[in-house]
């Protein structure tokens, strides 16, 4: 019988299937095709990249001695599912932790938000890089603990006790990296400071991955179409550093109790040969486990062992500065070799006094640069100011100061391939302009001898000296020398010209052996080569700092040298013997005995800074 | 000769649709069982050793048995359908006692050494059967409160007994038999009230946690609140047709909804959902007041209606919240949801993952790598719609779906086609089942409805479900096929 009085109702049960049916295919379509994030989800399921990780490269010195290599460390890894009849105690003793730690580290692994990661069919991580000792006592006992493995892993190992700030160290990335970087996982190793850092694409190599098929229980099940996707590592390039081992070695102990830095470049090359800060640190306190701990120490430091003095740091250079200002003032024609300007025990003029130390006057350049008379250079740069002739404005005059200052490498980083590198000071005429409103030529005059607002980092005092030695250029300086397989980049052998030419060069240089000769740099002759030099002597608000610029010999320069020791005095108390030694090892490849006993001498010579942070 | 005239009819008579999209369903289910069971050290998708082969082996027997049906008369049923009803009763009891304990359930007979059989699965048709031949008798009206009750108690008797074998998920099964009921003229006020119930249920849990649009309102509660008041305005509209109550309770309720929400929004957030109770209190007063005022029991009906809906949410929450732990899952279980063993909401997750994976056109055939490498729970089972989603995609899964639409539409007009109730009540019974169990299963895979292990059938593994769905649709297309012969 048909019963058509609710035969209507057909239609609600039809509009209901319809609704269901509608909404799933909505859901579907939300599920399928709005959010990738299901299949990337799909893929960490599925795939298990198992990550091959490179070597990383080595590094050695200029004279082919290593500095840094991989050595193997173990960890301790668990399969919590094959884990039977474990003799916990002698498992203890064998690796030496308590019955309190290992059930710890069993509840911490089996913790699944801590452990996202966490399977009793997979390997887990159970005790990160053990010593070889325990390794070998470990592996020799290792049949009786079943389901515990060990898995090869590199640390970073230091061959040298020195060159702690240019080789930098390696550890786990930060989250903000892997943030910034798709190359990186979280657990990845990445250079943190130094060359390791400003070198890592090169010394990482890539990473290869095979893609592995893993089901829902942490098992693989073999290889993603067959390993066509697979990559092979590529291991990192060895690097070869420019820096003399021997000749490190002794710039740091020349400058152990003290702060500061030494930096030594070949002029021909720009190739940096030693590069001390002091305080400074051993390298070795950097590796495996203990590093976080070590580097926590270190920040506390008051004397900042981590700051890389010879780049990061910015000083007043005091009159290192002068054989820039002599050759400006040559180049703009202010003053002529033989213009000669007074200097009685110092500069006056108009109520302004820069004072000086005894010597004959009035006299031009050469000897001005030898006796570093401070009145020579501040009546050039008044001079030059002042010249209306030639400049419209003091302000004009000013710009065409900073112009060369910027020439010759001051002001701005040179670009040296070390991470961290400040640019120091050099004011221009808006600064002045801004910082005191209506300024003349003596008010800004101390620039001239390297103080006031000007500031330089060792490397570009180092710069300067090179420069010199050039007799007009300088090559970018730089850490790295060679890297096995690769180019260096350009940028770190492009030759920058100054402004100032040769002839006015050839000048300074010979002011600058006048010092040596019988100036403020007798302290740095050598007998057996020609020793350029200057020093310095920066005010500061503690005792002066004591620098020195340099390069040798003369006419064929192989190494240039700065100098600077933090409140060291006068530049000829520390500034000059120690340049002279590095200058006498690098070219002599030895110390004299003598020097070998002043050398000594210098190292136990500490400086006492009280607490003062800096 | 009139013998002949009659089979040759009958051959005429059946419903090739219903068969051929049968056929499709069971082809495209073998497909999906391949990429959920494929072993990579079996890669043999004909081989006996794998599920796939198994599979090939039930369908056959399945077309086997289809063939058989089509051989037995409808009055064969008329006959013995009371008789069925009862042998089945007694299997499913027998079954509580001898069945062993397989994953904690007493369902399974074992037949021999390899073969097991789920009687839940083959009980649902005698009880189609004697609904049907019930509701045909002479004088049955579904409004005389005895009659409705002798088809309830049918329906309930099979399920407590299922329940008693620890089958919880295809006990609720039988629940489709009211959407039947609703067409043949229960009272769609139940099913409505039922229908309100399981949507309050689910969206309040749902989304009793997440919070609308950064202010401190729950949408679970809001949602929950907000349904009230459509529907009992709603009930107000078709069952008193009182235009005047409508409009004054739509423009009070909805308004002074929207005022506080602005008011939320854009000066100081606040918990709107006081504003809304307060407004459903108002609601239920006025409707009261109507009910004493008009003497109308209806009016009362529908208010008692709103106080339970008002009441239910904030009951079944604090309930919930105050349960233990394992009284809670105790509750799940026997609500037919499935315990999770790796925590919170993995068996879902990991099936939305499978299907979200497949993108538009999915990953191909045996390329599925969720399903392949076993990260869905009973993959070939209950979830074998993650494996349509991953390896066919959107186009492969709204396609099942849409097919299944096609198969369910059709059943309602070969069940509306039919000359007797008994048919009609047959044919009805078959396709909402069929509609339960898509809704179910495919809602659990797509994480809209709670985890209830029914299968999809023709889609999951399994001989059971499959030669239960055979033997389900199959009595009804040869009571179809008799349709135009003249009842002797």
């Amino acid at each position: 019988m048909k019963n058509h009085l609710y035969e209507y109702r057909k239609f609600v049960l039809g509009g209901i299937a319809l609704a269901i049916v509608v909404c799933y295919i909505v859901r579907l379509a939300f599920l399928q095709l709005s959010d990738e994030e299901y299949k990337s989800r799909a893929d960490n399921n599925a795939f298990f990249n198992n990550i091959i990780f490179p070597a990383r490269g080595a590094i050695y010195d200029r004279n082919d001695s290593l500095l840094v290599f991989n050595q193997p460390a173990y960890d301790i890894m668990v399969i919590m599912r094959e884990i039977n009849h474990l003799d916990t105690l002698d498992f203890c003793n064998t690796i030496g932790i308590t019955r309190q730690q290992f059930d710890e580290r069993m509840a911490l692994i089996k913790d699944r938000n801590k452990n996202p990661g966490y399977s009793t069919y997979t390997q887990q991580l159970f005790m990160p890089q053990i010593s070889a000792q325990e390794y070998g006592i470990f592996q020799e006992k290792m049949f009786r603990f079943h389901g515990f493995y060990l898995r090869e892993r590199t640390i970073r190992r230091y061959a040298t006790d020195h060159c702690a700030h240019i080789l930098g160290d390696v550890a786990e990335v930060s989250s903000a990296e892997v943030e910034k970087d798709d190359y990186y996982d979280p657990g990845d190793y990445i250079g943190k400071q130094g060359v390791e850092r400003s070198y890592e694409p090169e010394l990482r190599g890539v990473k290869g991955v095979e893609i592995l098929l893993r089901d829902s229980r942490g098992r693989i099940q073999g290889h993603y179409r067959n390993g066509e996707l697979d990559r092979k590592p590529v291991p990192g390039k060895n690097i070869t550093l420019s820096i003399d081992a021997k000749l490190q070695a002794l710039g740091e102990r020349l400058m152990e109790g003290k702060m500061g830095a030494i930096v030594a470049i070949e002029p021909k090359t720009g190739e940096i040969l030693c590069m001390v800060s002091a305080p400074s640190y051993d390298p070795h306190r950097m590796e495996g486990k203990q590093r976080g701990m070590q580097m926590m120490e270190m920040q506390r430091d008051p004397m900042k062992p981590m700051l890389n003095r010879a780049i990061s740091g910015t000083y007043p250079p005091g009159s290192t500065f002068k054989t820039s200002q002599g050759l400006t003032f040559l180049q703009e024609g202010i003053i002529t070799s033989s213009t000669a300007y007074p200097c009685s025990r110092g500069f006056r003029f108009g109520g302004m006094k820069v004072g000086c130390h005894g010597h004959g006057s009035p006299l031009p350049l050469i000897p001005a640069i030898a006796t570093s008379c401070n009145g020579y250079f501040c009546w050039g740069l008044y001079h030059m100011l002042n010249n209306r002739q030639k400049y419209k404005t003091i302000q004009e005059a000013m710009t065409t100061w900073k112009d060369y200052m910027v020439s010759m490498g001051f002001g701005y980083k040179l670009g040296v391939d070390l991470p961290g590198e400040a640019r120091g000071m050099i004011p221009n005429a808006d600064y002045y302009d801004r910082r005191l409103g209506k300024w003349n030529a003596l008010g800004v005059i101390s620039i001239a001898i390297g103080q006031g607002e000007v500031t330089l980092t060792p490397l570009q005092i180092a710069n300067l000296g090179a420069t010199i030695a050039n007799r007009g250029y300088y090559i970018t300086p730089h850490i790295v020398k060679k890297i096995e397989g690769g180019e260096l980049a350009d940028s770190l052998l492009v030759k920058h010209k100054t402004k100032v030419d040769k002839q006015y060069y050839q000048m300074v240089a010979e002011g600058m052996r006048k010092a040596v000769l019988g100036g403020t740099c007798r302290g740095a002759n050598n007998p057996n080569y020609a020793v350029c030099g200057k020093t310095g002597t920066a005010q500061n608000r503690g005792k002066d700092h004591s620098a020195f610029m340099g390069f040798a010999p003369m006419d064929d320069p192989k190494i240039a040298v700065a100098v600077y020791v933090e409140n060291g005095g006068f530049g000829a108390t520390y500034g000059v013997p120690i340049g002279a030694l590095i200058m006498e090892q690098y070219i002599t490849g030895e110390l004299s005995k003598n020097s070998q006993a002043k050398a000594e001498m210098f190292r136990q010579r500490h400086i006492d800074y009280g607490t003062r942070a800096r | 000769m009139e013998q002949e005239q009659g089979s040759k009819g009958i051959f005429l008579s059946i419903d090739w649709m219903t068969i051929l999209l049968y056929v499709i369903l069971i082809v495209w289910g073998w497909f999906s069982v391949c990429g959920a069971c494929y072993d990579f050290n079996n890669p043999d998708l004909f081989s006996w050793e794998t599920n796939s082969g198994k599979q090939i082996v039930w369908a056959g027997t399945s077309f086997v048995l289809a063939a058989a049906l089509m051989l037995i008369e409808k009055r064969i049923y008329d006959t013995t359908a009371y008789i069925t009803y009862i042998l089945m009763m007694l299997l499913l009891a027998v079954t509580i006692v001898i069945a062993p304990d397989t994953k904690g359930s007493h369902s399974w007979l074992p037949i021999g050494s390899s073969v097991k059989i789920q009687p839940a699965e083959f009980a649902k048709f005698s009880v189609a059967l004697a609904l049907g031949k019930l509701m045909d008798r002479y004088g049955y009206n579904i409004k005389n409160l005895k009659d409705i009750g002798l088809a309830v108690g049918m329906i309930l008797l099979p399920m407590l007994l299922i329940i008693a074998q620890k089958e919880t998920g295809s006990a609720l099964v039988y629940f489709a038999f009211f959407l039947m009921l609703y067409r043949e003229g229960m009272t769609g006020s139940l099913l409505f009230t039922g229908f309100a119930c399981v949507v309050y249920f689910v969206v309040g849990m749902k989304f009793s946690d997440s919070y609308l649009a950064e202010m401190p309102i729950s949408i679970g509660e809001f949602s929950v609140l907000l349904l009230t008041m459509i529907f009992t305005i709603g009930m107000v509209w078709v069952y008193c047709r009182n235009m005047q109550a409508v409009r004054i309770m739509a423009y009070t309720c909805m308004g002074g909804t929207a005022l506080a929400l602005l008011f939320s929004i854009f000066v100081i957030p606040f918990n709107v959902c006081y504003v809304m109770l307060g407004l459903c209190i108002l609601m239920i007063g006025y409707i009261i007041g109507l009910a004493i005022y008009t003497r109308l029991i209806r009016y009362g009906l529908i208010a008692l209606f709103a106080i339970a809906s008002t009441s239910f949410f904030y009951l079944t929450d604090s309930l919930f919240e105050r349960l233990d732990d394992h009284q809670r899952i105790r509750i799940e279980v026997l609500l037919g949801m499935k315990d999770d063993p790796r925590g919170a909401g993995y068996n879902v997750n990991q099936a939305k993952i499978a299907i979200g994976s497949g993108g538009l056109f999915g990953k191909g055939f045996l390329n599925g790598t969720q399903t392949k490498l076993r990260y869905v729970p009973e993959q070939h089972t209950d979830f074998i719609f993650c494996t349509v989603g991953e390896e066919e995609g959107f186009v492969g899964s709204a396609g099942v779906l849409i097919v299944y639409l096609l198969f369910i539409w059709r059943l309602i007009i070969v069940a509306e086609r039919q000359p007797d109730t008994m048919g009609r009540v047959y044919g009805y019974s078959v396709m909402c089942i069929f509609l339960f169990h898509l809704f179910i299963n495919v809602g659990m895979v797509l994480g809209l409805t709670p985890v209830i292990g029914i299968p999809l059938p023709f889609f999951s593994y399994g001989g059971s479900s499959l030669w239960g769905f055979t033997l389900l649709l199959f009595i009804f297309l040869r009571m179809d096929a008799e349709r135009n012969l003249k009842r002797q």
